[in-house]
């Protein structure tokens, strides 16, 4: 019950820290867009893992050492 | 068989990584240090009950409010490339890199994101002195996330604490400790935020100025400078000292960078400083015989006692470097960088080697191979160097932003002293030319900071970890264009941000800290 209680004035706290704000509304928006760009536009389109089209571990230590060694000058 | 990689694809991934680093800089410094400035009016609010102070913490809060929301996960995008653009690199320094910043992102994250709550929506809400807290904790947090992404960055410069491992092609962690508390990591870490203290100060003082060169918040505008000039004053004494830690560092573990900070191509015993200098734009090579510099203006045995805590000890140049042959402070005689190409082309002849001998399973072959890999390991990078030249970082652009750096930090510790004084004495309200000194010389903190970084990312090139990889081979084998397109996708999304910022900064600043006090 009391654990109740405080996850209830918990949530009225931040309910009211929102309804509260004023600049931070418009904080808020330019956190979310901004966050919608990177992860929904920018990850998804540009930013894939260059590693990650590798199955396992073991097929990415393969890639890596063949790219290092193929790298190197007279190896 | 040798590929070589596009350098296109090298400077484009360079420049990109430096962008979203420099742009992500302009917002850190401002947290780090406005949060400790409005901490402390907070605190002085809680210690004498003036509800002025509250005031004067809430108007900077808002402040500081701003630039947390503009700036908050501009970072992530760092993460991003290294996954797309850096993997070679992402993934040979495995667990090294990743711890550090897991720990960021757990702890001191959240650490930030809950008592920020409490900051803003908890006054006359919670206890005075739980509100407090929640600040401290608040900006604690803030620097705590500094503490580890700077870690991972001194372990680049510095690689302690960790073994290779050809079955994985991964760096391995052995002492966490190692990593954590490596000199290179205690000084940045230090020598970094302090930046950032000065940053925010220099920007209280700044913005206080501009009120009194309008003639209105005088009160909240004297009490501010005090605070902000004696904390100022604090922290650039503070950075003074750990930049001379710094520098001792670099000399100790990147003698090439500390060599290109000065311009100096021949060492020797008891080498002055440059304190000024203009370099010769004609020297293009070490192998030239022009003169370095078209002026300079030494401080004698400076930077013999600087890197070495000797005024007569011997600090190798440019060409000694390149060349070896000089006795190192350990008493060996120092390699060549054609003996370290050498070596760095064995270890990974012995990496190509070891992993055919597995397959083969070969076990004999395959333990004399890592023995020669491990033997070789500290010089695998220098194995992809094509001529002694590339291990030469560009020396204008390094010694320019050191001296920049050390000149304006010099500049603060006047012109705070001058702030304080001015304050004490009841003068600052009437000197106007002191008012616009200070208010120009918001930038200056920034420009500072950005300096230090070019300092220690360009002098330490071409290497992306220190003599274990270089950055042509620490990148992913990506089209240039895919790279040009997201470099100029940053540009626009940056610049949207910091416009958005200074637009509502600045009409924050305007009205005032008499103004609704919440955000």
């Amino acid at each position: 019950m009391e654990r109740e209680a405080l996850i209830v004035r918990i949530y009225h706290f931040y309910k009211e820290g929102f309804r509260g704000m004023r600049l931070g509304r418009t904080l808020w928006w330019i956190i979310l867009i901004k966050l919608f760009v990177m992860f929904f536009i920018l990850r998804l389109f540009f930013f894939p893992d260059f590693l990650g089209r590798l199955d396992n571990d073991r097929e990415r230590g393969d890639y890596v050492s063949n790219e290092l060694i193929r790298r190197a000058i007279n190896p | 068989m040798i590929e070589s990689i596009d350098t296109s694809l090298i400077d484009w991934s360079r420049a990109q990584f430096a962008l979203t680093a420099m742009y992500h800089w302009l917002f850190v410094p401002l947290t780090l240090g406005l949060g400790v400035i409005q901490a402390i009016m907070e605190t002085i609010y809680y210690r004498t009950g003036n509800e002025a102070w509250k005031r004067y913490a809430q108007f900077w809060m808002k402040l500081f409010g701003i630039n947390f929301a503009i700036g908050v996960a501009t970072g992530l995008i760092l993460e991003f490339e290294f996954g797309t653009n850096w993997s070679n690199y992402s993934w040979f320094v495995g667990d090294i890199f990743g711890a550090p910043l897991a720990i960021e992102g757990i702890v001191a994250f959240f650490m930030e994101a809950t008592f920020i709550a409490v900051m803003y929506f908890g006054w006359d809400k919670v206890s005075k002195r739980f509100h407090l807290a929640s600040t401290w904790l608040t900006i604690a947090g803030a620097t705590l996330s500094a503490l580890w992404i700077l870690i991972a960055n001194a372990w680049m410069q510095y690689p302690a604490g960790m073994s290779f491992n050809p079955d994985t092609v991964r760096n391995e962690m052995f002492d966490f400790w190692a990593v954590a508390l490596s000199p290179v990591a205690l000084n940045k870490f230090l020598h970094t935020v302090l930046s950032g203290w000065i940053v925010g100060s220099l920007f209280v003082v700044g913005v206080s100025c501009w009120y009194l060169l309008r003639n209105r918040d005088r009160a909240f505008a004297l009490a501010s400078i005090r605070v902000g000039a004696l904390f100022g004053l604090v922290a650039s004494v503070l950075v003074a000292w750990t930049g001379d830690g710094s520098a001792y560092q670099v000399a100790q573990k990147q003698p090439m960078k500390l060599a290109a900070m000065e311009g100096l191509y021949e060492g020797g015993e008891g080498v002055g400083l440059v304190a000024v200098g203009l370099l010769n734009p004609e020297k293009t090579s070490y192998q030239d015989d022009r003169n370095p510099f078209l002026f300079e203006v030494q401080i004698p045995k400076f930077l013999s006692l600087l890197a070495e805590r000797d005024a007569d000890a011997y600090v190798p140049g440019i060409v000694n470097l390149i060349e070896g042959g000089y006795t190192t402070r350990e008493g060996a005689i120092a390699l060549s960088a054609e003996e370290k190409i050498a070596r760095g082309k064995l270890a990974i002849q012995a990496l190509a080697d070891y992993r055919k001998a597995v397959k083969a399973k070969d076990a004999e072959a395959a333990g004399r191979y890592k023995a020669t890999l491990e033997e070789h390991f500290p010089y695998f990078g220098y194995g992809y160097v094509k001529d002694p030249a590339d291990l030469v970082p560009p020396v204008g652009l390094t010694f320019y932003s050191f001296h920049i750096m050390v000149i304006l930090g010099g500049f603060f510790i006047l012109l705070f002293i001058l702030a304080l004084v001015w304050e004490r004495r009841g003068k600052i309200a009437g000197s106007r030319w002191l008012q616009y000194v200070c208010l120009c010389s918001i930038p200056l903190g920034y420009i500072a900071g950005q300096a230090g970084w070019i300092v220690a990312e360009v002098g330490r090139q071409p290497w992306a970890i220190q003599d274990i990889l270089p950055t042509g081979a620490a990148i992913s084998r990506l089209d240039p264009a895919s790279v040009q397109t997201t470099f100029f996708l940053f540009l626009l999304l940056f610049t949207i941000l910091l416009i958005a910022e200074v637009r509502i900064m600045v009409k924050a600043i305007q009205k005032g800290p008499e103004a609704e006090p919440n955000v």
